[in-house]
């Protein structure tokens, strides 16, 4: 439904801050407990989301986080934008008629609560990227009690993550540089082969990539070179917990 | 596909989430019967082509484009089981690290997109296999099949949780209409691209396909390859 899922995570180290030396696992649990407060906050209690938001800038400041590596986040909405921006006009009555168009009401509601909860989504879990190491997730994660065997698993992916990334230009290269460019798709072919020879090629040199760790002691765990970090539960608890109290008040309305 | 945060309402995606756990769970436990430690770089590498092959993205119709789903793709080559792990661990590490399918939604996403094509389109997968000629042609085109399907049931998937966790605000007749209609499409794109992928492995590599079956011992010689 998308277009394409052109990811980047932060370049370089994780710069020092209050979040990012907080434990990888207190802040996946601050974050779901955050965006449930989120998603439980009616959508008419506007002030309310102005107060999440407030929330995600104090994260973002803590972080140290700037706001630039913030915004590029939001990409990523653009394809449930449509499916927000379409719920007025396929909503039901009241309608309330603008410059001659009837549009429904509920779903001028239903769109603003879409758009709105997803960004709070995107933005607070981009303060969670950016401040913590892909390493400390996994250990974070295991932590939760997340199944050891998930957890192999997710270290693989993103071994080899890279791997076939890197195989994937250097295909898409070839292919873009014979000026392959489909519209529709009855054109598509030359994608489709390329997802063939993605696999086949990314295979083989992720065995060799397993056979190389083999070869230098891997014993299924991924070694974590990242500073201690500090497991505070209360004081990171209380962000999600100011959240909750909003979306409180603004059930109680 | 990926569901954002907001969509579905709080009570409906705790419930998905707990059902989701429990599938995991579920998948884990038959997994571990195939020796899921010694497969572990196998799924991970699974799991990885899954999440590069989502950045390709094809074309729908004049200019507008989709990209792979993978979760049948992903059951095929390591079985079902290990298929809905791989595509699950996609899934979390999306969610966490790049924000791509909210958090609170990551129940709903993981049913609609690693459980729906695990459990029915796998299962259509293995229906058809059996009523379609044992070939290559016949794998192939059970593989299309039910990766049509699975995309398909994904988007009524989400139709039916919207209808009880969502807004309200729109018929859900006009929501499902839609959403299977441009998934339709999108079902087409990963047919084609989800058998071609098969085929490649299955003339590369027959070992690597779980979904092959006897086609997968025969193939040393030529005559299950050639087609």
């Amino acid at each position: 439904m998308s277009g394409g899922h052109g990811h980047a995570v932060r370049a370089g180290a994780v710069p020092a801050s209050v979040v990012s030396r907080l434990d990888a696992g207190v802040k996946v649990v601050c974050l779901v407990a955050f965006l449930f407060a989120v998603v439980a906050t009616p959508a008419r209690q506007v002030w309310a989301f102005g107060a999440h938001l407030g929330l995600v800038v104090l994260a973002v400041v803590l972080a140290r986080m700037p706001f630039g590596a913030l915004l590029r986040r939001l990409a990523l909405e653009v394809p449930f934008v449509a499916f927000a921006l379409a719920l007025p006009f396929l909503g039901r009555a009241p309608f309330h008629t603008v410059l001659g168009v009837e549009l429904s009401v509920p779903g001028l509601w239903a769109g603003w609560s879409i758009m709105a909860k997803a960004t709070l989504g995107v933005l607070a879990t981009a303060v969670l990227a950016w401040s913590t190491a892909v390493a400390e997730i996994l250990v974070g994660l295991e932590e939760l009690r997340m199944p050891a065997s998930l957890v192999a698993i997710a270290a693989f992916m993103l071994r080899y993550l890279d791997v076939v990334a890197g195989e994937l230009r250097r295909l898409q290269l070839a292919r873009l540089s014979r000026a392959d460019d489909p519209r529709w798709i009855w054109q598509g072919r030359a994608v489709a082969a390329t997802a063939g020879s993605l696999f086949v090629r990314s295979f083989e040199r992720g065995e060799r990539v397993h056979q190389a760790m083999l070869a230098r002691g891997f014993d299924g765990r991924m070694p974590v070179t990242t500073a201690p970090t500090a497991r505070r539960w209360w004081p990171a608890l209380a962000w999600p917990g100011a959240a909750w109290a909003v979306a409180a008040v603004a059930m109680a309305r | 596909m990926h569901v954002p945060d907001g969509v579905v309402d709080a009570p409906t995606s705790l419930a998905a989430g707990v059902a989701a756990v429990g599938a995991v769970a579920l998948s884990l436990r038959a997994a571990r019967a195939e020796a899921l430690e010694a497969r572990a770089p196998l799924t991970g590498l699974v799991a990885a082509f899954v999440f590069a092959a989502q950045m390709l993205n094809f074309p729908v119709a004049s200019g507008t484009s989709g990209h792979l789903l993978g979760g049948l793709l992903a059951a095929v080559l390591v079985g079902p089981w290990l298929g809905s792990l791989a595509v699950t661990t996609v899934l979390v590490v999306q969610a966490l690290l790049f924000a791509d399918g909210g958090i609170s939604a990551l129940g709903v996403n993981v049913l609609n997109m690693a459980i729906v094509p695990a459990v029915l389109g796998y299962g259509l997968f293995w229906v058809a296999r059996r009523l379609l000629p044992g070939t290559r042609r016949g794998l192939l085109a059970a593989t299309a099949l039910a990766a049509f399907a699975s995309v398909v049931l994904a988007s009524v998937a989400f139709t039916l949780e919207y209808a009880v966790g969502g807004n309200h605000a729109a018929p859900i007749g006009t929501v499902l209409t839609a959403m299977v209609g441009v998934h339709v499409l999108i079902g087409l794109g990963e047919a084609a691209i989800t058998a071609l992928t098969v085929g490649a492995v299955l003339s590369a590599r027959p070992d690597l396909v779980h979904g092959a079956g006897e086609l997968r011992r025969r193939a040393s010689g030529h005559e299950a390859v050639a087609a």
